[in-house]
C-alpha cells in the first residue's frame, strides 16, 4: 500500500520571490517524514505543491517513481489533513468522513444535495461506503460521534475526524499540514503517539509538516529542516540533534537552544581549551548543547557567573555568563547534581568536554575540529574512565 | 450623580468611599441611563406602529378634525373589497417573481465574479450601480427599453421574427414587466451581500474539497460554497421578501396599476385609499395588514431557514 515520493528539484517562485529555491527529497515507501521549519520557510507550499493544490514553477514529483505534476488532487492518490481540520461545517461527521467515498463510488448525480437520493443503482455503493465509514470510525475511536456536526465536537475529536476523513480512502500517502497546533499542550502530546501509532498500523508513507521541532524529533522516521525554501539537512531525529550539519539546524533542533560561541571568546575563558581545539580554530563558531556543560570538578574548566536559574522539575537550567562575552550560556543538570553545587559568591567552575563540541565556519556550516592527537586520545581515556 | 461620586473619590472625603470594581449601580440610576434611548426607541420607531393601528379603528378621513371610533369594521370591509383581494394576490405573484429571481441572479453574479482573476473590483461596481440609482428615473428608462414599437428589446424580437411583447399593456404580463425592473435593481445589493458572504469560506476548506476529489466546479458548488453562505442566503431572501413586498414607485409612475388594476399592489392601492380617497382609517387598516403579512413572512423564513443554516 506505501509508496515512495520522490521530490526533484521543486521550484517556486511568487514574482522576483523565490519561496522554494530547489528543493529535493526521496521519501521511502512507508516512512514518517517530517517537514520542519520555521515558519515562512515553505514547507507548506512544498505540501500544497505535492497535494496538487498548487502548481510548481519548476522541477518534478513522482509517486512510486511515476510523475504526477499532471494530474489533479483527487488522482494522486494523496490524502491531506490541514491545520484547521478543514471540516465540511453543514455535514455530520460520518458524511464527512463519507465525502472522500462519496466523490469516488458514487455518480455526480448521486451526489446532489436533496434529490441525489432519487439516483437509482446507488444502493449497494452507499451501503459499502456506511461500513467503510464505520471501520474507520472504530479505529480512530469516534463512532459515538458519527451523528453530531463538527461544531458539537472538541478540538482532539475534530482531529481524529479529519484524520478518519484521510485514512478512509486508504490512500498511499498521507500529508499532514501542522495537524497539532491548534490543539492544547496536553491533548498534543497525546495526539503524538496516536498518530505514530496510526502510521505503524497502516504501513502508509507519512509526510507532515511541523514548525514544532518535539513533534518533529518525537514522531519521525527521518526529519529534513528546511530554512529560507531550502531543505539544509534530512536525517534521522539522533543524527540531527548530534551532528547537524548547519548552524541553523543546530539551533533549531532541541530546546533549550544550543550554545553558540565565538571560538576566540572560548580561548579566553579557559586558555587549556585552546589545547584540545588548536589556534587555527580560532575563527570558528563552537557550539555544544546545555548538557555538555558539566558540574564536574575536572579540567577544562570554565569560571561562570550564575545568573539565572529556572527549575524544570527533574531537570534545572542554569544561565551563565563567562567572562570578556556578553552571550549567555545554557547548561542543564538535574535537580540532584544542582543540589549538590556550591556557588561561590555566584561563580562556578562547569566542565566542558572537548568530544562535545561542533565546530561551524563562518557561512554555517559543520566543520570538522582537529585536536592535538595525542592530547585527544588522553582525554578521551580520562573521560571513559 | 455620577459627577459627584467620581469627585467625591478623587478628593478623598471621608465618608464617600470610592466605589469598588464591578459594583452595582442603583437600579433607579440605571433606569435613568437607560430612559433617553427607551423614550426615543417608543417615539421613533413603536409609537407611529401604534398610531397606525389606532387609527385603523376609526374612520379619520385625512383633513378631518374629529374621529370617530369605527370598531373593527374597516377590517370587514377590507375582507370583502375585491380591491383589496386582487392588490394582495398581485403583490403576492410579484414577490413570488422577484425573490428568487434577484437572489439567484445575485448568487450567481457573486459566485461568478468571485471565480475571477481580474477586474472583481469593476464588476461588482458595474452590477452595484442599479442599487444607486433612483429608481423612479430608472423605471422610465426601463419604460423605453420595453416600449412596444420604439423600445431595443422589441426591435430586437422583431428582427428575430420573433411576435412582440408589450408588456405594460398587457394584464398578464405587467407584473412580470415591473418584476424584471425590480430584479435589476436588487440583484446587484444581493451580489455584494453574497460576495462578503463568499469572503468568509475559508480557503482550506475548498482545499479539502479538491483533495476529497470534489473538483467539478458544481460539485464544489453544492458542497463547500452553498452550504456555507446559508447565513447569507437566509438574509439575502428575508431583507428581498421585504423589498419585493414594498413594491410602490415603478407602478406608481409606469402603469397607476393597470391595465384594468392588472398591477395593483398592496402599497399602491394603499396610498390611493389614503391620500386620493383622503379614507386614512380604512388605509391604516390596509397598513396593518400588509405589516402582518410581511411579519408572518420573515417570521416563517426565518424559523426554517435558521434550522437549516446554522451549523
Amino acid at each position: 500500500m506505501a509508496a515512495s515520493v520522490e521530490i526533484d528539484d521543486i521550484r517556486k517562485s511568487y514574482g522576483p520571490t523565490r519561496s522554494l529555491k530547489g528543493v529535493s527529497l526521496d521519501i521511502r515507501a512507508g516512512e514518517f517524514m517530517t517537514l520542519v521549519g520555521p515558519s515562512g520557510c515553505g514547507k507548506s507550499t512544498l505540501l500544497r505543491i505535492i497535494a496538487g493544490l498548487m502548481p510548481q514553477s519548476g522541477g518534478e514529483i513522482r509517486i512510486s517513481g511515476a510523475p504526477i505534476d499532471h494530474l489533479p488532487p483527487k488522482a494522486r492518490d494523496v490524502a491531506m489533513v490541514f491545520q484547521s481540520y478543514a471540516l465540511y461545517p453543514h455535514m455530520t461527521v460520518a458524511e464527512n468522513i463519507a465525502t472522500p467515498l462519496n466523490a469516488r463510488r458514487l455518480s455526480r448525480f448521486a451526489r446532489l444535495p436533496l434529490i441525489g437520493r432519487l439516483a437509482p443503482f446507488q444502493n449497494v455503493a452507499r451501503a459499502r461506503i456506511r461500513e467503510d465509514v464505520e471501520t474507520v470510525a472504530r479505529l480512530v475511536e469516534i463512532e459515538s460521534l458519527l451523528q453530531r456536526k463538527p461544531a458539537a465536537l472538541s478540538g482532539g475529536q475534530r482531529q481524529r475526524v479529519a484524520l478518519a476523513r484521510a485514512i478512509v480512502r486508504q490512500p498511499k500517502v498521507f500529508l499532514m499540514d501542522e495537524p497539532l497546533s491548534n490543539l492544547d499542550a496536553r491533548l498534543r502530546v497525546t495526539m503524538r503517539t496516536e498518530i505514530t501509532a496510526l502510521h505503524k498500523r497502516l504501513g502508509a508513507t507519512f509526510l507532515y509538516v511541523t514548525h514544532d521541532q518535539v513533534e518533529a524529533m518525537t514522531m519521525s522516521d527521518r526529519v529534513a529542516v528546511m530554512m529560507e525554501g531550502e531543505i539544509v539537512q534530512c536525517a534521522s531525529p539522533q543524527e540531527l540533534y548530534d551532528a547537524p550539519a548547519d548552524i541553523r539546524v543546530a539551533r533549531f533542533i532541541g530546546s533549550p537552544e544550543i550554545n553558540v560561541v565565538p571560538a576566540d571568546e572560548l580561548f579566553r575563558a579557559c586558555t587549556e581549551m585552546a589545547r584540545h581545539i588548536g589556534p587555527q580554530a580560532a575563527d570558528l563558531d563552537i557550539a555544544f548543547r546545555p548538557e555538555a556543560l558539566r558540574p564536574a570538578g575536572e579540567a577544562p574548566l570554565f569560571d561562570c557567573r550564575l545568573e539565572q536559574t529556572e527549575r524544570l522539575g527533574y531537570d534545572v537550567l542554569l544561565f551563565l555568563r563567562i567572562a570578556g562575552w556578553n552571550g549567555r550560556l545554557t547548561a542543564r543538570m538535574t535537580a540532584e547534581e544542582f543540589g549538590r553545587l556550591v556557588p561561590c559568591e555566584g561563580r562556578i567552575a562547569m566542565h566542558l568536554s572537548p568530544n562535545a563540541l561542533l565546530a561551524f565556519d563562518r557561512s554555517g556550516r559543520r566543520t570538522a575540529l582537529h585536536a592535538a592527537p595525542a592530547e585527544r586520545s588522553v582525554r578521551e581515556m580520562a573521560h571513559v574512565g | 450623580m455620577s459627577a459627584d461620586v467620581v469627585i467625591g473619590a478623587a478628593s478623598g472625603t471621608p465618608h464617600l468611599r470610592p466605589r469598588k470594581l464591578g459594583a452595582t449601580l442603583s437600579a433607579r440610576l440605571a433606569y435613568a441611563f437607560a430612559a433617553p434611548s427607551l423614550i426615543l426607541l417608543a417615539v421613533v420607531m413603536l409609537l407611529p406602529i401604534a398610531a397606525v393601528i389606532a387609527m385603523s379603528f376609526t374612520d379619520y378621513r385625512l383633513g378631518d378634525l374629529g374621529v370617530t371610533f369605527a370598531g373593527v369594521e374597516n377590517y370587514t370591509k377590507l375582507a370583502g373589497d375585491r380591491t383589496f383581494w386582487r392588490a394582495l394576490t398581485n403583490t403576492l405573484v410579484y414577490v413570488a417573481m422577484v425573490v428568487p429571481g434577484a437572489v439567484l441572479l445575485g448568487l450567481l453574479l457573486a459566485v461568478i465574479i468571485d471565480g475571477l482573476d481580474h477586474g472583481k473590483a469593476f464588476y461588482r461596481l458595474v452590477f452595484f450601480l442599479p442599487v444607486t440609482a433612483t429608481v423612479v428615473a430608472m423605471a422610465l428608462v426601463w419604460k423605453y427599453l420595453l416600449h412596444p414599437n420604439i423600445g431595443p428589446f422589441n426591435l430586437l424580437l422583431r428582427a428575430l421574427g420573433l411576435p412582440t411583447i408589450d408588456f405594460f399593456s398587457n394584464p398578464d404580463l405587467v407584473l412580470a414587466g415591473l418584476a424584471i425592473i425590480n430584479i435589476w435593481s436588487l440583484a446587484g445589493f444581493n451580489m455584494v451581500l453574497f460576495s462578503a458572504g463568499l469572503t468568509s469560506v475559508p480557503q482550506e476548506l475548498h482545499d479539502a474539497a479538491s483533495v476529497d476529489g470534489l473538483d467539478h466546479p458544481l460539485d464544489r458548488f453544492f458542497h463547500v460554497t452553498l452550504p456555507l453562505l446559508g447565513p447569507t442566503t437566509m438574509f439575502v431572501i428575508v431583507t428581498s421578501t421585504i423589498t419585493a413586498f414594498k413594491v410602490f414607485d415603478t407602478v406608481a409612475v409606469l402603469t397607476r396599476g393597470g391595465p384594468r388594476g392588472s398591477s395593483d399592489v398592496l402599497l399602491y392601492t394603499t396610498y390611493l385609499e389614503g391620500f386620493s380617497y383622503f379614507r386614512m382609517g380604512s388605509a391604516a387598516a390596509m397598513t396593518v395588514v400588509f405589516l402582518a403579512v410581511i411579519l408572518i413572512f420573515s417570521l416563517i423564513q426565518a424559523r426554517v431557514l435558521d434550522r437549516k443554516v446554522h451549523y
